[in-house]
């Protein structure tokens, strides 16, 4: 048993519901009781589609139970053919219906229905939504590619986008950019927008474009070995990335690489001398394993960030994320829990956290500015806007959105210059985020408590051989910018503990300022 | 008092519709969102799987900001081999769950799908760790499963749960059941107060130390037409029902201050001096919706077991017509005296097979659909006007001072749509 507050991953059903909903000619009956119906919601309000996810779900109840859930099964299959007239049928069971072992899969096979029936089996409770998701679009391959003559013109199939996927709209927007200007056309994308009939003419393209491993590595593969098409292991999020992936392309279709960057602004507004202030910038990154590792190199390379936390929480991602961390001396983080992740991040206390909607409550809450890199999503990852994260468009909306949490570089050394002043004091935040401005109190809780009880906390602290700060210091440390005055008191208390001092003066802040001045 | 009396034909005896297929809608886990809120000593450890911390996590629409005082204790394989103990893994972590958080006086183990299959014990659980952390801990267990609950029914079995071990009292008290905002409640506390009824006591109560006794003399009205579990268990205590049109609109309200106050023997003229101005003021602030509603049709897909109690106050407050109104469940003794009032003709339904159902609403092309978040846009898309069902669980809407915002609830998309112009001029 695990204690979860907030989930990164729904379970593997949702995972399939995401493949099945981004598709068209495909229905899929869930053996499950009522409630898990939630999942539909996920659809069409997150992600505002007009139309209910193909799902049919059973809708067993508890007096079913050892009676007749197999019938209820039965029923509801034959009744969503009839209803919907699908091309292909997808079959399984969420977590409760795992339990009752009807075998769905096995009781659609009996059925004799017209249209393929394909089972799956995705194990609630050890897998995931990704997985979920990952498996689906695999089954769906395996039982529907067949392999087939190349299309006369260079093609290639996109795959790994899905229903609910994290800007995967305007990625498969951006992608077939690319490739069109290297004179490559688009096969199938898939699961988004394909149909089963679609699936089945996936073979005709020369390669795979592997946009979301973690929706579609299982797929890629398969066709590599199967329908003999070699797919790219570049994802093209960042400056960087883009060009390795035009690169990589150019080497699997002997077409010469081509780009055209007349729009690409990303270079020039990270040169530009008001991007002097991000230079490193302490950042924090956390996401599924692809997104952050693409923000890695952004951070790194594009940016001029320094990564101080790295990690994923998608385990399949583990070993990657893992070997990336060591290339930034930093330990992966490599967990689904929120609090651990909280607990990391405010042990870590960057300068801003790249992270998904769970770290953007993680940084409310810390006061650490956070940019939304992946999913899981939210219905703000679903911007009127087009909005893409791939690609050279992808890059500039990268750099504007990491950005824009900031402080912007000219009204930081503003506040340097007039950080006492009543109205400019170095609390009000930035300001383009006007209505989220905190109040000019302690930062932090902790801050808070410090100043309430100080002189009971400070005995305290000094029996416990810990160091205290002398009034004097204290106050100098409160004119140091908030979003940096964490790490200044870390520091500060780090050094201080390293040479043996137990009260912290004036001198002791600077001294311990100069010592890990960078 | 002419418009309080009962339509010439209602639909008390009207033919349901009883349809079972798939249902569109939350499991009784979704009432947690809620209760949490209204329980503030209290925490909801759900014994389930990653579906039950997924469904919460959404339903709850946003996260909420801190932790809260909810979670889920997810099985995993081992739990269901057998390999680990259960009851073990509850026990431990309870007992990391108690010592982070002092501050919680009441814990609630729920039980799910899935710890319902396996036949989880969680009664046993309960006692054993109220044992273990009596007497500053009391646990108690329910099942908001699924496959035993549908949405609101989960504040039911929750309510049903605290009833056997109330304290017995003989006292001639009130007893006022079903969690509302405590806004809500302080305003329905002092119109009673008023009357000079009291004192009052609230189930469930804010926290553990305000708990209420129970007994043959306690008198109990529902606020929610939800509780028929609660009911049950409080009957069984020997407290007694005083039926009532549940206290929604003007007319509600007053149909449901009038039960009470006939049952305190508060005199007519005491009844108007508490009830005139606050009356007058729902009335007004009706109206100003009303006029969009009036003439308009309304169609109900089940949900929270209010469609009964909304319908009433639709069709005889704003001047609606419903077509169809459905609920998961219908319970003569809670929702007969809106059934009562409720004007033959629309087509009560119970239970739901939703494909057969959405093709009578597409048929009928009602002026306002009320429907879960599921299929509301897929409806708008079709041209369909919506209301989403669950804002009216979530949001303040009983009693005098909210009847305007109840009616507004429902006049908004109307309004919307008069409002949008997305096509070129001309």
């Amino acid at each position: 048993m695990k204690l979860t507050v907030w989930t990164y991953e729904g379970p593997p059903h949702v995972g399939a519901m995401r493949v099945a909903t981004g598709m068209t000619g495909l229905h899929y009956v869930l053996h499950a009781p009522q409630g898990d119906t939630y999942a539909d919601l996920l659809f069409t309000m997150i992600e505002r589609r007009d139309h209910r996810p193909p799902v049919t779900y059973t809708t067993f109840q508890a007096r079913d139970l050892g009676s007749d859930t197999a019938n209820l099964f039965k029923t509801a299959c034959q009744d969503a053919y009839d209803r919907f007239k699908p091309e292909a049928i997808i079959v399984g069971a969420s977590c409760t219906a795992e339990l009752i072992q009807d075998d769905p899969g096995g009781m659609a096979e009996t059925m004799n229905m017209p249209v393929p029936v394909i089972a799956l089996e995705l194990p609630s409770y050890s897998r995931k939504e990704n997985f979920g998701a990952d498996e689906t679009f695999f089954q769906i391959v395996r039982h529907l590619a067949k392999p087939m003559a190349r299309t006369e013109r260079v093609t290639a199939n996109l795959i790994g986008p899905t229903a609910l996927g994290f800007r995967h709209r305007d990625d498969i927007v951006e992608v077939t950019a690319l490739l069109d200007e290297m004179g490559i056309d688009v096969n199938v994308v898939a699961p988004m927008t394909s149909s089963p009939s679609d699936i089945a003419r996936m073979g005709a393209a020369h390669f795979n474009v592997l946009m979301y491993p973690e929706t579609a590595e299982m797929a890629a593969r398969w066709m590599e070995k199967e329908l003999d098409q070699p797919f790219t292991k570049t994802v093209p999020i960042g400056v960087g990335a883009t060009r390795d992936f035009v690169a990589e392309v150019a080497e699997i279709t002997g077409r010469p690489a081509k780009m055209d960057e007349s729009r690409l602004r990303l270079p020039w507004y990270s040169k530009s001398v008001d991007s002097t202030y991000l230079t490193g910038k302490r950042v924090f990154i956390f996401g599924d394993g692809t997104h952050a590792r693409a923000a890695a190199r952004i951070a790194s390379d594009e940016m001029g960030f320094e990564v101080v936390g790295l990690g994923c929480y998608n385990r399949e991602f583990a070993r990657d994320i893992r070997g990336l961390a060591r290339e930034y001396n930093v330990e992966a983080l490599i967990s689904d829990d929120y609090l651990e992740v909280e607990a990391a991040i405010e042990a870590a206390a960057p300068e801003m956290i790249l992270g998904t909607q769970m770290e953007r409550h993680i940084g409310k809450r810390l006061g650490i500015p956070c940019a939304v890199i992946s999913a899981p999503v939210h219905v703000q990852d679903f911007p009127a806007r087009y909005s893409p994260q791939m690609g050279i468009e992808g890059a500039n909306v990268i750099f504007d959105t990491w950005v824009h949490p900031l402080v912007m570089g000219l009204e930081e050394h503003l506040l340097h210059m007039f950080r006492d002043d009543f109205e400019f004091h170095d609390a009000a935040g930035p300001s383009h985020h006007g209505g989220h401005a905190p109040k000019p109190m302690p930062a932090t809780a902790d801050e808070a408590r410090e100043v309430e009880d100080a002189p009971a906390a400070a005995v305290e602290r000094q029996a416990n051989g810990e160091v205290i700060w002398l009034d004097a210091a204290e106050r100098e440390l409160k004119k140091i910018p908030f979003f940096v005055r964490g790490k200044a008191r870390r520091n500060t208390e780090t050094f201080a503990a390293e040479q043996g001092i137990s009260e912290i003066t004036l001198d002791t802040l600077y001294e311990a300022k100069a010592h890990f001045a960078r | 008092m002419k418009d309080q009396a009962p339509a010439t034909t209602g639909c008390r005896t009207a033919p349901v519709l009883k349809e079972r297929g798939q249902r569109e809608v939350f499991c009784g886990l979704t009432g947690i969102i809620w209760l949490h809120r209204k329980m503030q000593d209290a925490f909801f450890l759900v014994v389930g799987s990653r579906t039950c911390a997924h469904l919460l996590q959404s339903a709850a629409g946003v996260m909420i900001f801190a932790e809260p005082r909810f979670a889920t204790a997810i099985l995993e394989e081992g739990d269901l081999a057998g390999l680990k103990d259960a009851h073990d893994e509850i026990d431990r972590e309870v007992g990391r769950l108690l010592a982070r958080r002092p501050d919680i006086r009441q814990l609630f183990l729920v039980g799910s799908c899935p710890s319902e299959v396996i036949k989880l014990d969680l009664g046993r659980a309960a006692e054993r760790l109220t044992q273990t952390h009596a007497p500053h801990v009391r646990v108690l267990n329910y099942s908001g499963s699924g496959i035993e609950t549908t949405f609101t029914q989960g504040e039911d079995a929750c309510l049903a749960s605290m009833v056997p071990v109330l304290p017995n009292t003989d006292a001639r008290e009130l007893l006022v059941v079903g969690a509302l905002p405590d806004v809500v409640e302080d305003q329905m506390l002092s119109l009673l107060a008023d009357m000079g009824i009291g004192p009052v006591r609230c189930l469930p109560a804010r926290t553990r130390a305000d708990e209420i006794g129970v007994g043959p003399n306690s008198v109990f009205a529902l606020v929610q037409p939800f509780l028929g579990d609660t009911h049950a268990e409080l009957e069984r205590r020997g407290a007694r029902h005083l039926a009532a049109p549940f206290p929604f609109g003007e007319q509600g309200t007053t149909a449901w201050l009038r039960a009470i106050a006939d049952e305190f023997g508060v005199d007519d003229e005491t009844f108007a001096r508490v009830t005139d101005a606050p009356r007058k003021r729902a009335r007004t602030a009706i109206a100003g919706a009303a006029d969009v509603l009036n003439g308009k049709s309304v169609f109900f897909f089940p949900d929270s077991q209010l469609e009964i109690p909304l319908a009433r106050f639709l069709t005889r407050e704003c001047g609606m017509t419903a077509i169809e109104v459905g609920s998961p469940y219908i319970h003569d003794a809670l929702h007969g005296p809106d059934l009562d009032l409720l004007e033959a003709g629309p087509q009560i339904s119970e239970g739901q097979d939703v494909d057969l159902q959405l093709e009578r609403v597409r048929a009928a092309r009602p002026d306002l659909t009320v429907c879960g978040l599921g299929l509301a846009n897929p409806l708008e898309a079709e041209g369909l006007l919506t209301k989403w069902a669950i804002e009216l669980v979530f949001t303040p809407v009983h009693f005098y001072e909210q009847a305007g915002d109840l009616a507004g609830l429902f006049s908004r998309p109307i309004r919307r749509r008069a409002r949008l112009h997305l096509e070129a001029a001309e």
